[in-house]
C-alpha cells in the first residue's frame, strides 16, 4: 500500500521524530517504495501458522524477587545520572511539562 | 620473526604464552598499524594508553606462568559494545559522549579471558546498513581494491569496521554483531572468517539493541581457528540476558581439523538471485566439490521461501527497533537538541537531529507496521511467515548437517553505488538474513577471487547449537580454497 504526505507525517508524529516538511514527500516516496517491496509476503499462504516472536523454545527463567548488586541492581544514582545532558541533584531536568 | 601482527590469534597466543614476543609488544605492533591506517577509518575511539595498561597486566600474568586462552592478545571492539568509561557510540550521532557506568557481557568475558581492548570499531548506525555508509563517523574503506584500480570500496556492514581492521591487520581479531548478516555479509566482501552463533549463545547484554529477536553477537578472525578460539571466550549463559541459553560452552577449536567424512551438505537451489556474477555460482559449484572430496555426501534441497526472508526482516527488524530506539530522548544520555521549547520538542527534534537517515527510515517502517490497522497486515503476517521459513529449516536439517550457500550476492562494490536505493542495498543480506529469522549459527568463509581480485565467501549454516559441525565444515572448506591472499598495503 502506498503511504502519503499525511500518513508520514502522522507516524512520524508518533515515532517523536521531528521531519522538516519538505521531507514528508521524499519519505512517503522512499517508505512506499519499500513497503510495496515488502507486500510480496502476501503470497504466502499463512492460513493456521502461528506467529513467531522468538526462536528460543524456552521458557523465561524466574528468579528470587530481590534487589540485586551491581548494574542491573539499585542503590547507584550517580551511575544513572551520569550520561545526562541535564540534571540537578539526581534529577534528569526536562522544560516544564505540566502548567 | 617479523611483526607479531602477521602472527595469527592461535599463534601469537602461543608466542605469548611461549614469552617470545611480550602482550606490550604485541599491542605497541597494532597500535603503529592502527596509526597509519586511518586512511581507512576503520576505528572512531582508540584506546591506546588503557591497551598498553591491559597489555602490562597480561605480561605479569604471563611472567607468573598464568593467564587466560587469549592472555595479551590485542583485539578490536564494535563501537556497539559498551565499554565501562569509554565513549561507546553505535556510529551514532545520538549517543555523542555515552560513556557506560557497565561493561558488556561479552566483552567481560573477553577480558577475563586475558584479552587487550585496542579501541571502538566503526561500524553502520545502530548496525542499520550494509555498506558502513550510514555511521556518523564515515564510512570505513575496505583494505581490498580492484586489481590496478584506486577507487574506494565498501567493507560491507554494519561490522564494516571489525571487518577491515581485521584484514588490514589492525587487531588479532574483532568483535561483532549480526542481525541480518552483519558479520557473514562484511567477512565475505574482506577475505575474513565471520560467525553468528545461535541465537542465545552470546550474551546481548550490555549491547546496544537494535532488533532483539534477531541480533547475535560473534567474532571476526583471519582464519576459522581464530574463530573458534575467539567464540569459545565470547559464548556462555549470561543471567542478565533472559535469552541467553544455559548449556555449556565446548571447545570449539578441537572441532577445527576434524575430518567431515559422511557428512551431509545441503546445497538450497533458491539460493541464487538475478545478476549474481557467474563467478559466485562457480565458486559455490566449487565448495560443493571441495567437500565431496573431502567425504561429504551432497545433497539438493529447496528452501522455497528464502526469497520472503528479507521482506519478513524488513518487517520485523524495524518494528523492534523503532521499540528499542524509543529510549533515546536528549533525557537519559547523548545529544539533546538546543532549540527546544517544550518537552515534546526536546522529544522530536533530539532525535531527529541525532538520527541519520537510514535509522529515522527503519524507526518511521517499524512504527508504521506496528501501529493501529497495520499491525495484523504487516507485522502478524511477518511473524507467521518467520515461522514457515523457520519449519523450512527444521524439515531440512532433518536431511542435512549443514547447508552450503553463497554468502554474499556479490563482491565488495564501491562506496556510494547503492547509496540512494534502499531496497537494492537491503539485497545484500539475502542469503544471510534467513539464519537469524532461524536462529540458526552461520559462518562465512574466503573461498576465492573474483576477476578484479576481491575476496568471495562461502557460508554454511547448521543446526542450533551445533557451532562444532559448522567449525569442521569451515575448516575443511579453508583448507581446500587454501586462502592466503592479503590485500596491498596502499594504506600504510
Amino acid at each position: 500500500m502506498a503511504i502519503d504526505k499525511e500518513t508520514v507525517r502522522k507516524v512520524a508524529r508518533l515515532a517523536r521524530l521531528a521531519e522538516p516538511e519538505e521531507r514528508l514527500e521524499p519519505l512517503a516516496k522512499e517508505l512506499s517504495g519499500i513497503l510495496k517491496w515488502i507486500e510480496q509476503l502476501n503470497e504466502v499462504d499463512v492460513a493456521g501458522v502461528s506467529p513467531m516472536a522468538s526462536t528460543v523454545a524456552m521458557r523465561l527463567p524466574m528468579r528470587e524477587d530481590v534487589l540485586e548488586l551491581g548494574p542491573t541492581g539499585g542503590g547507584q544514582p550517580d551511575n544513572v545520572v551520569r550520561n545526562a545532558p541535564k540534571t540537578e541533584d539526581h534529577f534528569f531536568v526536562v522544560p516544564k511539562v505540566v502548567e | 620473526m617479523g611483526s607479531p601482527t602477521d602472527l595469527t590469534l592461535a599463534e601469537l597466543c602461543g608466542a605469548l604464552k611461549a614469552r617470545k614476543v611480550s602482550a606490550v609488544e604485541a599491542t605497541d605492533a597494532y597500535l603503529a598499524n592502527i596509526e597509519k591506517a586511518t586512511a581507512l577509518n576503520a576505528f572512531i575511539t582508540v584506546t591506546a594508553e588503557k591497551a598498553r595498561d591491559m597489555a602490562k597486566a597480561s605480561d605479569a600474568r604471563l611472567a607468573r606462568g598464568e593467564g587466560g586462552p587469549l592472555e595479551g592478545a590485542p583485539l578490536g571492539i564494535k563501537d556497539l559494545f559498551c565499554t565501562e568509561g569509554i565513549l561507546t557510540t553505535a556510529g551514532s550521532h545520538i549517543l555523542d559522549g555515552f560513556r557506560p557506568p557497565y561493561e558488556s557481557s561479552v566483552t567481560a568475558n573477553l577480558w577475563r579471558d586475558g584479552a587487550v581492548m585496542l579501541g571502538k570499531l566503526n561500524m553502520d548506525e545502530f548496525a542499520m546498513g550494509s555498506s558502513n555508509e550510514t555511521s556518523f563517523y564515515g564510512p570505513v574503506v575496505n583494505p581490498w581494491r580492484k586489481r590496478g584500480e584506486n577507487a574506494k570500496l565498501t567493507p560491507g556492514g554494519s561490522s564494516g569496521g571489525s571487518a577491515a581492521s581485521v584484514a588490514a591487520h589492525l587487531c588479532a581479531a574483532a568483535t561483532a554483531t549480526d542481525t541480518g548478516g552483519s558479520i557473514r555479509q562484511p567477512a565475505s566482501l574482506t577475505g575474513t572468517v565471520g560467525v553468528k552463533p545461535t541465537y542465545g549463545r552470546c550474551s546481548r547484554w550490555g549491547i546496544v539493541a537494535f532488533a532483539s529477536s534477531l541480533d547475535q553477537a560473534g567474532p571476526i578472525a583471519r582464519d576459522v581457528r581464530d574463530a573458534a578460539i575467539m567464540l569459545r571466550s565470547m559464548a556462555g549463559h549470561d543471567r542478565k540476558d533472559s535469552t541467553s541459553v544455559d548449556r555449556p560452552v565446548p571447545d570449539y577449536e578441537a572441532a577445527v581439523g576434524m575430518s567431515v567424512k559422511g557428512l551431509r551438505i545441503g546445497v538450497p537451489r533458491e539460493y541464487r538471485v538475478d545478476g549474481m556474477p557467474v563467478e559466485i555460482e562457480k565458486l559455490w559449484a566449487q565448495g560443493v566439490d571441495w567437500l565431496k572430496a573431502a567425504g561429504c555426501e551432497i545433497v539438493e534441497i529447496s528452501l522455497p521461501l528464502t526469497k520472503y526472508a528479507l521482506p519478513v526482516y524488513y518487517i520485523v527488524a524495524p518494528a523492534e527497533a523503532s521499540s528499542n530506539l524509543a529510549r533515546y530522548d536528549g533525557v537519559r544520555y547523548g545529544w539533546r537538541s538546543k532549540e527546544t521549547t517544550d518537552i515534546r520538542s526536546l522529544y522530536e527534534k533530539s532525535r531527529a537531529e541525532g538520527f541519520g537517515k537510514e535509522v529515522k527510515r527503519r524507526i518511521l517502517i517499524g512504527t508504521y507496521v506496528l501501529s493501529a490497522g497495520y499491525y495484523d497486515a504487516y507485522y502478524l503476517r511477518a511473524q507467521k511467515v518467520r515461522k514457515r521459513i523457520f519449519d523450512e529449516f527444521v524439515d531440512a536439517f532433518g536431511k542435512v548437517d549443514l547447508i552450503l550457500t553463497p554468502s554474499a550476492p556479490s563482491a565488495a562494490f564501491a562506496l556510494g553505488e547503492k547509496a540512494n536505493d534502499p531496497v537494492q542495498m537491503y539485497l545484500n543480506d539475502v542469503f544471510t538474513v534467513t539464519a537469524n529469522l532461524a536462529g540458526l549459527p552461520g559462518i562465512s568463509v574466503p573461498a576465492g577471487l573474483d576477476k578484479d581480485g576481491l575476496p568471495l565467501g562461502l557460508q554454511l549454516l547448521a543446526r542450533p547449537f551445533d557451532e562444532e559441525t559448522l567449525f569442521r565444515g569451515a575448516a575443511a572448506i579453508e583448507k581446500s580454497a587454501a586462502f592466503k591472499v592479503q590485500p596491498q598495503s596502499w594504506w600504510a
